[in-house]
This record gives C-alpha cells, structure tokens and sequence, in this order.
C-alpha cells in the first residue's frame, strides 16, 4: 500500500523524524484555515500518488491564507496523470538552504534492504542514477541488523556529505530506519531531506510503501487505506474478503490461483483477439477452497460489474476436486437466483473432472456453458462477451 | 534421483496439530511421503493419529522443537503449515536446529520476516562453506518428487514419476502444467512461490534439474514481479545445456496493482511479462503464449527416445 504524502509526513513525526508542520484539506476553506493555523508563507501540495505533480502545477508557494485558498481552488480537482486530486497538504514554507536524497526499499533480488543516499537531492532519483550514478550511494542493508550507528555513518560517508554535517544526517537516517522497521514497510523515501538556513535538518517530502501482509500486527495501517479512491466493486470484494482487482473488459474472471488467474486474463485477452476486442473485466482469485460460498460471493462481484458481458470460470481441481467445485457454481447460482443474468463459461480440469463435469450437465443450467480446456473456454466466453 | 527431496527424506510437520498442518500431513502420508513426526511446543509428548499409504492406522509423535525432533527421528527435511504471525520463529527455530530443508507453505508473511530468516539461513554456512538449510517458498506449494516424496500441497495424483522438471512460482500453474504433461511424468515439480522474498529461487531449481539425471527437460514457470526470470533467462545461456522452455503469466496485468502473490506487481516499467519473455527467448528458451502451447513446446524439445516407455 502507498501512502500519501501527508501520511507519510505524520508516520515520519510518529518515529522522530524531523518534519514541518503540514495539514491536509479537502476544502478551499480549509486550505486557508489551515494556512492561518500554521502562519506565514505555506505550500499548497497537491496529494496524488503519483510523481511529476510540480510539474503538473500541483505545487504552489502561498504567501498568505487567501492565496492558499486560491491555489486550493486550482488544485484540487486537477488531474495528475490520470489521478484527480481530492486534497491537498497545506505545508509550513521551508527555508532551504541545500536538497539531499535517501531512501530505503526492499531489495528483492538481493533478498536484502537496500539504502540510496545523495548529496544531490531534488530531483528525479532515476534521473540522478542514470545520469550521475557516482553521486548514489548504494549500501545493502542486513535485514538482521538494519541501520544501526554504524551502517548509518558508512551511509553518511559514502553520499560525500560534508564531515561536519554526518552527525546530524546519520541520527535522522537511524529514524527513518525506525520508520521502515516498525512500520512494516517495504519502501521509505525523503525526497528532498533537507538543511534549512538555520542549519537544521527536515525530511521535506516523503513517500512510503506499506506490507499489507504486516496488517495483523499494524493495527493503525487500516485507517491510512484510501477508501474514497478505492474502485466500488473493489471494495466489496474485499468486504468479501475476496482477491478482486477491477479491469477494463467485458469478460468476467473467476479462477484458483493467482498464477492460473494471471495466465487466464492473458488467455482471454488472446481470444479476444478473435472477438471484437473483448477483454478481461478482472483478476479474481478464489482461492484452493472454492467452496459454494466463496463462488456465490465472487460471482456476486462480477456480475454487478456493468461493463461485463460474460463470465469464464477456469478451476484446476487441486485439493478441492472438480465435483465439490461445480457442486459450488450450482448453488452459488441458486444463492444468486435471477441475480444470474449472464452467460457461464465453465472450464475444470484436474482431480474427479469426470464427476464435476457431470454435475454441471445435470444441472443443465441454462447460462452454463461448458469447455474442456483452458483455451476453449477462454475463446467461448470472449465469443458471449462480444454477441 | 530427482532434486532436493526423494523416497529417503525423513518430514517433520510445524504446525501439525493445526487445520492446514493436519488435512495436509494426512494428504502427504497418502502420496508416501516419510513423515516421522511433528512440533507443537504446547503439545509435546502426545501423538497424532493418522493413517499410512497403505491405510493403516500410524501415530506420529509431538515433538516440543525441531531440534529435538531431528535428534529422535533424524528428520532432514521440515515442512511449515504455521499461520503467518509465527511463521518466523518457525522458520529461526529450523534454520537454528540446522536442518538441510524447510519448505514454508504459509501465505501472507510479512516481507521483513522473510527477508530476516533469510539472513539467518545466509549466515549459517557448513565446512564447505554450502547455506546448511535450504528454505523453499514462504507462499508456495511447495515441492512433490512423484511417486517418493511430496512436501506441499500439490494433488500427487496429477501425474507420475518421469523426466519432466519444474520450477514455478505458482501453485495452481504448477498442476495445470503437471495436468498437461501427465503422460511424460516429472522427476521433481516445485513451487518457489510468490512473494517478494523467497529462498529457493528459479536459479537453484535450474542448476539443480542440469545436474540431475533423472531430468530430461525443464519448464520454467514465472509471472510479473521482480526480475528474477530475467537472472534465470542468463542462467540458462551461460550453464543449462538441457532442453529448457517457459511460460510467463501477467502480460495483461496492469501497472502498480498487486495480481493475487504478494510479489505479482508490475512497477513502472519494471517487472512485466514482455520483458521476461524477451529476456527468456533471448537465451533461447521457447515461451509459451499458454500453458497448453507451453506444453506442446516441452513436447518439442523432449528427447524422443527417452519418452514414457523407460521412465
């Protein structure tokens, strides 16, 4: 999960991080409420989870509240490479004196964390490590020990910071190793970290990246998800408990697996070559268990999905064998009753396929279609989704 | 032969007293996998009943660590089935009673203890200097030699022993490949998993099925995320000389969105299935645009003579 800026700035203040004040608005009014509350000269940003937004006029410099609530106006509601802004931080105005970078992440190839840091900071860090790979430092991080006082001074060291400027910068960077540990999270960036006029170091803009996997032992992290941006069948489905993404097609996916469903949104983007077009409406993924249930409820999903024509339902009977499966898409079809309005393409394969097959051609269900390989089906239900 | 697990490995179940750990010790007997006990700190010194492959009644004993459980059953291999909050003290506490494989089947640990077991199993090396414990998944369904051995969750009736290998990092991708090649049999099928951080990695699956001679050819399962199909894909160039293809899901994923596996996301540009598949075919290994035509690519490259009649 990515969390905004403001976010980030409040978990940054939660651990020590050296922050500004900063309060987020949803209003013109409460821009310049906010504004006046902070005093002085402000910086209305703009909040999208998206880069590139001062170039895109989502960052202004107001030097009193009227201003801020003007700049507010333009703001929010503007688009941001595709993402609409719905608020703003109003942010106390820095007096910079010099821009660094440092960010630690995941290093997944390395099964390791890895910590970038620069002198250089400011701009895109692509950019630097492209242009100017020599001015990141790039230090592995071992998960088991993370950045102690040691670690944290070779980091200093190594992005050239001035000797008597390592003090300060390493004792941030320990915070924000803080952060990323007790937080769970996979990505902590300060771009820029800054030093002020006065000498004092602040964590200007932050970007975060949580494990969604940690939300057992994270309480707080369910009240930083974004529920106003969340896509409305996205969110029942994950009421449902349910692995829904929302996608712009006409096919309807219900699979087991997260690879098998993968492969299944690629096999009928294939086939819909061949029909109009169509493609996949989703990635959902029931799970090993595929109890009736589970299938009601993600057929539920889908079918209130207004762009879905047809729906493709491809089951590899594993531990949960073909017969329970389709036992399962005839109840959930009974569950749903006249809520069923759309044509079933229903593919199994694997343990007792006979017996699950049988079962679907006795209940003779007049929206089940059945297929008996994977692209068969694939290529029926892109045929329904563009009739 | 086969790779990391055959009909001598001796199983402990973490975890054996739970749903997960019970419903599946019962499904391993089955497929003849040797499971000579379990841990249950709490519930040491009891037994649980089960029933053998041949159906008779059998009691496998509770033991209070792993470490104790290698010392009174000389177990060599552990299979995890504990819930996500405690995965890692499972994971340390095999890794610190230095068994040689733990096959963690759990779904949902959080990366940073991943990525801190990992360090441990790192840090542990014997006097040739080989990682003592071996770690595959977390999130996988683990590893079946058909017809010896299945540590995981896999179905063993799919299909039998053979020359076929493979190394995916899905579950249900696994058994449809398995489905698709019944008739030439595996020698060992395995799940590395799907998240971000994992211990066996495609490249150790690879290196072990070339020197395998039990394998004929490889297929090679991947999916958006990360960049490991791309080391694999040089792997293959510089050291596999067996017939290798593959199959990569997720060409229609969208960016940023997280397909099903914690590790499933494409980010930027990074991580897409175009570019595995590039990176694949460039060391010339043949991509499947399915599973069903992965399949017919594996019959293509499969050494005749060796097919099903002497395996």
């Amino acid at each position: 999960m990515d969390l905004y800026e403001y976010q980030a700035r409040d978990l940054f203040e939660a651990h020590g991080v050296p922050v500004l004040a900063g309060i987020v608005a949803y209003t013109p009014e409460e821009a310049k409420a906010a504004a006046e509350k902070i005093g002085g000269v402000v910086v209305v940003k703009a909040q999208v989870k998206v880069g590139g937004r001062g170039k895109a006029g989502g960052v202004k410099v107001a030097k009193t509240p009227d201003e801020a609530f003007e700049y507010a106006s333009n703001i929010l509601g503007m688009d941001i490479k595709g993402h609409t802004v719905k608020k703003v931080m109003i942010a106390q105005g820095a007096d910079i004196a010099e821009e660094y970078y440092f960010s630690i992440l995941l290093d997944r190839a390395n099964r390791n964390y890895l910590a970038m840091c620069s002198v250089e900071g400011g701009m895109e860090i692509e950019q630097l490590a492209v242009e100017r790979p020599e001015a990141l430092a790039r230090i592995a991080v071992d998960p088991a020990v993370g950045i102690d006082q040691a670690k944290a001074d070779e980091i200093v060291a190594a992005a050239g910071f001035a000797e008597e400027l390592r003090p300060k910068i390493a004792e941030t960077l320990i915070k924000l190793w803080d952060v990323f540990k007790k937080e769970d999270a996979t990505l902590v960036e300060v771009n820029p970290l800054v030093k002020t006029g006065a000498g004092d170091i602040i964590a200007l803009d932050g970007k975060v990246s949580l494990d969604e996997n940690a939300d057992f032992r994270q309480s707080g992290h369910a009240e930083l998800e974004d529920k106003e941006a969340t896509d409305p069948l996205e969110a029942r489905a994950k009421e449902l408990d349910l692995n829904y993404v929302k996608l712009d097609g006409q096919v309807g996916i219900i699979g087991n697996g997260a690879g098998l469903v993968m492969s299944t949104l690629d096999v009928v983007a294939y086939a819909g070559e061949r029909h109009g077009n169509v493609k996949p409406a989703n990635f959902l993924d029931i799970g090993g268990g595929a109890s009736a249930e589970v299938m009601a409820n993600g057929l539920d999903v889908i079918l209130n999905d207004d762009q879905v024509k047809s729906v493709f339902v491809n089951v590899f009977g594993g531990i949960t064998a073909c017969d329970a499966v389709a036992n399962g898409i005839v109840k959930a079809l009974e569950i749903l009753g006249d809520k069923a309005t759309k044509p079933l393409v229903v593919r199994l394969d694997g343990n007792n396929v006979d017996e699950g097959r049988r079962i679907l051609r006795e209940a003779n269900h007049p929206l089940v279609t059945s297929a008996t390989s994977m692209d068969e089906g694939a290529d029926k239900a892109a045929e329904l989704a563009n009739a | 032969m086969a790779i990391f697990i055959n009909k001598d490995s001796k199983v402990i179940v973490q975890g054996i007293t739970g749903g997960e750990g019970s419903k599946h010790t019962s499904r391993m007997l089955h497929a003849g996998t040797n499971i000579v006990g379990g841990v249950n700190a709490r519930k040491a010194g009891t037994t649980v009943k089960h029933k053998d492959q041949h159906g008779a009644e059998i009691e496998l004993p509770v033991f209070g660590s792993v470490k104790e459980a290698m010392a009174e059953t000389g177990a060599d291999v552990s299979i995890v089935f504990v819930p996500p909050a405690f995965t890692k003290d499972a994971v340390v506490e095999a890794i610190e009673a230095e068994i040689g494989l733990v096959v963690v089947i759990t779904e949902g640990v959080p990366v940073q203890d991943s990525a801190e077991f990992w360090a441990l199993a790192q840090s542990k090396k014997d006097a040739n200097g080989e990682q003592v414990t071996r770690i595959i998944g977390p999130n996988c369904p683990g590893i079946i030699t058909p017809g010896e051995s299945l540590v995981g969750i896999t179905p063993a009736n799919i299909t039998g022993k053979g020359g076929v290998g493979l190394v995916s990092k899905s579950g249900t991708l696994t058994y449809q490949m398995m489905y698709e090649l019944r008739d030439l049999g595996f020698s060992t099928a395995i799940g590395i998993g799907g998240d971000p951080v994992i211990g066996t990695t495609h490249i150790d699956a690879l290196a072990a099925f070339e020197a395998d001679p039990d394998t004929k050819a490889i297929v090679m399962i991947g999916e958006i995320g990360g960049d490991a199909e791309e080391r694999a894909a040089e792997f293959i160039k510089k050291n596999v000389t067996k017939p290798v293809v593959g199959y990569v899901a997720g060409f229609t994923a969208p960016e940023g969105k997280t397909m099903g596996h914690a590790g499933a996301i494409v980010s930027g540009s990074s991580g897409t299935a175009q570019a595995k598949k590039e990176a694949l075919e460039a060391a010339g290994v043949k991509v499947g645009k399915t599973p069903s035509e992965t399949a017919h690519l594996l019959r293509e490259v499969y050494p005749e003579h060796e097919e099903a009649s002497n395996l």
